[in-house]
């Protein structure tokens, strides 16, 4: 640890002294590092092990081997042209990215009038949002089927999981208005002095400003309808070409029953677009999940 | 300019009705949003939770039959509630305790922390489907590999997923791989705890412990407060891993008309979220699954008060 070096010391004490401070930062620094690695292994290695088993020849996959005696990356074709597995995979793409749009284009509004809008009932509006983002889906489901089966006939679609999505997400109102909270209203004034209205304020200064907590929305909504398996599952199970990938998983489990290797490339399958996506945007990714805790 | 007639009352009223009309024009997707996905469906469960229905009939009026069959008749409710219960006792306690001992152990890495937290956070990345599938697999008592390793460590060997007693525990496993949304936000939290204070404390010649104990934590008590209640919400709407997991170790995923049993294995992962789906769309009795939908409302919104209570700051400027 560091000395204070405001502390006069003698010269033979203070080597002694900073050589124990050595001895104990290196001592430390093995540790901590044992640590993570231990640590490290606990969340990698489930990935590895799934890995290795994705690659495995079905005979394999039913022994309690780890190593794979030979490498089959034929397995990933096969997951791939299962039938069914590219239309789930096409139906989680349509779910996911027209719900990230929608949810960003009817959110960003709402936002920006909880943020900067002073209104009476400002606070009980901010207390729905945040009531409706802790509220568990199942608590409304049952009326809602009944509107989409039974008034709508549109059950067995996507439309029931898309649709909602252009009425304004709470976790995204929540999270965009927690970043626009930060943007000074000295810019918005000053738009507004050279004549900007508030549509063309919130395009043209706040829509460049908010650039990272849009990101992190639209990350976030995008991996939310891509895990999605209760809204799938209510909506779309009676017809299978309405699946989502996070929904028909199970079931490519269930159609090759003992087919550990396959269900695995599947499950990997099913995690990488995720996971790429991650490498790509993790800066706005770990933005948005530390404003959602900290600046709260 | 327009800001200077506001002294006349004709001016100022038609300046308010104009902001008025903006602040609705800007709220309005989430005001017809609410009125649609929230105050509509909400009260219609309050009405169904009184009728008779198997949402294909006309629904008749029924009512507290419907209640009192789910607190009194119903063999799954208690069982349920006190899944939910352990759930939410233990999973909560472990992964906030998991995701701080994680967080504080990220900031103390000097080489190769952006490696480190990648690693860490990947797992909370796993759609919840792949990893709850990717946990059958890995504990699979049979073939898995965790129990491999624990016999070659001459450990013994639990039937994880496969046994009633062990099922809760796995997934609190499962629960505590994804933890890295709790470290990051500990990890900020860590970091704007002010240095002096480790100075001073040191001076006063605390320990590792003693600094963690009377520093950190006074520091970060906001921020454990919050994960608690989010982590208590969330896992009062514990669903999918649950689900998939029972579905997974029973072997029946469905599809060949076999009836998956929910919360395999002997409704040792029955919560109160599936109770809604079973009740609703398996058993049709939409009246009892509109009831237990109820009882799940009430215990999410006396969680909700109070995080909003305890987290104001969620709704300050």
């Amino acid at each position: 640890m560091t000395l204070n070096p405001a502390l006069p010391l003698p010269a033979a004490a203070r080597t002694a002294a900073a050589r124990t401070a050595r001895r104990r930062a290196a001592l430390e620094w093995v540790a901590v590092h044992s640590l993570a690695i231990a640590a490290a292994l606990f969340f990698l290695l489930p990935f590895v092990f799934v890995l290795l088993t994705s690659v495995m020849s079905d005979r394999q996959a039913l022994t309690s081997e780890l190593w794979p005696t030979s490498w089959h990356w034929g397995n990933y074709a096969q997951v791939w042209r299962t039938p069914g597995f590219l239309t789930w995979w096409r139906n989680s793409l349509l779910y996911a990215g027209l719900g990230t749009l929608l949810t960003v284009v009817s959110s960003l509004p709402v936002a920006y009038a909880l943020a900067k809008f002073r209104f009476r009932g400002r606070r009980l509006a901010l207390m729905a949002v945040v009531s409706m983002m802790m509220l568990p889906p199942q608590v409304t489901v049952i009326p809602m089927y009944l509107f989409w089966a039974k008034q709508l006939h549109l059950t067995g679609s996507l439309w029931p999981l898309v649709v909602p999505m252009a009425f304004g997400d709470a976790f995204s109102i929540f999270l965009l208005r927690q970043f626009l909270l930060t943007v000074p209203n000295e810019y918005l004034e000053a738009a507004r002095i050279d004549g900007c209205g508030d549509v063309r304020t919130l395009l043209r200064v706040v829509l460049p400003m908010a650039r990272p907590a849009i990101a992190a929305v639209a990350l976030f909504q995008f991996f939310y309808c891509w895990n999605d398996y209760f809204g799938p599952q209510i909506y779309a199970s009676e017809n299978p070409g309405a699946w989502t990938l996070s929904y028909g998983l199970e079931s490519f489990k269930g159609a090759h029953h003992t087919d550990w290797n396959l269900t695995m490339a599947a499950t990997l399958l099913v995690m990488a677009p995720v996971i790429i996506l991650f490498f790509f945007a993790q800066k706005a990714f770990i933005e948005g999940v530390t404003l959602t805790g900290v600046k709260g | 300019m327009a800001l200077l007639d506001t002294s006349r009352p004709a001016a100022l009223r038609r300046k308010r009705r104009r902001e008025t009309g903006r602040t609705l024009a800007f709220l309005s997707p989430w005001l017809i949003g609410f009125g649609l996905f929230f105050a509509y469906p909400l009260i219609s469960t309050v009405y169904f939770s009184f009728m008779k229905y198997d949402g294909f009939t006309a629904p008749t009026f029924n009512g507290l039959k419907n209640w009192t069959y789910l607190f009194q008749h119903y063999p799954f409710f208690w069982q349920g509630l006190r899944n939910t219960l352990w759930l939410v006792v233990v999973m909560v306690t472990l992964r906030v305790a998991f995701g701080l001992g994680v967080g504080v152990l990220i900031t103390k890495v000097k080489t190769g922390a952006g490696l480190f937290r990648t690693a860490f956070y990947l797992p909370y990345l796993a759609p919840p489907v792949a990893a709850t599938m990717a946990f059958a697999f890995l504990l699979n008592p049979g073939t898995g590999p965790v129990n491999h390793l624990l016999g070659e460590l001459g450990l013994p060997q639990p039937g994880w997923f496969t046994d009633p007693d062990w099922s809760k525990p796995a997934l609190t496993l499962l629960a505590m791989w994804g933890v890295g949304d709790l470290m990051v936000i500990f990890m900020a939290a860590l970091l704007d705890v002010p240095k002096e204070q480790y100075e001073a404390a040191e001076l006063d010649g605390a320990g590792p412990w003693q600094r963690f104990r009377f520093v950190t934590l006074p520091n970060i008590t906001p921020i454990v407060l919050f994960a608690v209640v989010t982590g208590v919400i969330q896992t009062m709407q514990y669903y999918t891993q649950a689900i998939v997991a029972g579905k997974v170790a029973s072997g029946v995923i469905g599809g060949s008309g076999q009836q998956f049993e929910p919360g395999y294995p002997h409704g040792s992962t029955w919560t109160l979220p599936q109770m809604v789906y079973n009740l609703g769309f398996q058993r049709f009795d939409t009246g009892t699954a509109c009831a237990a939908a109820l009882v799940l409302f009430a215990i999410s919104t006396a969680f909700t008060a109070l995080l909003l209570r305890r987290g104001a700051g969620l709704v300050e400027d």
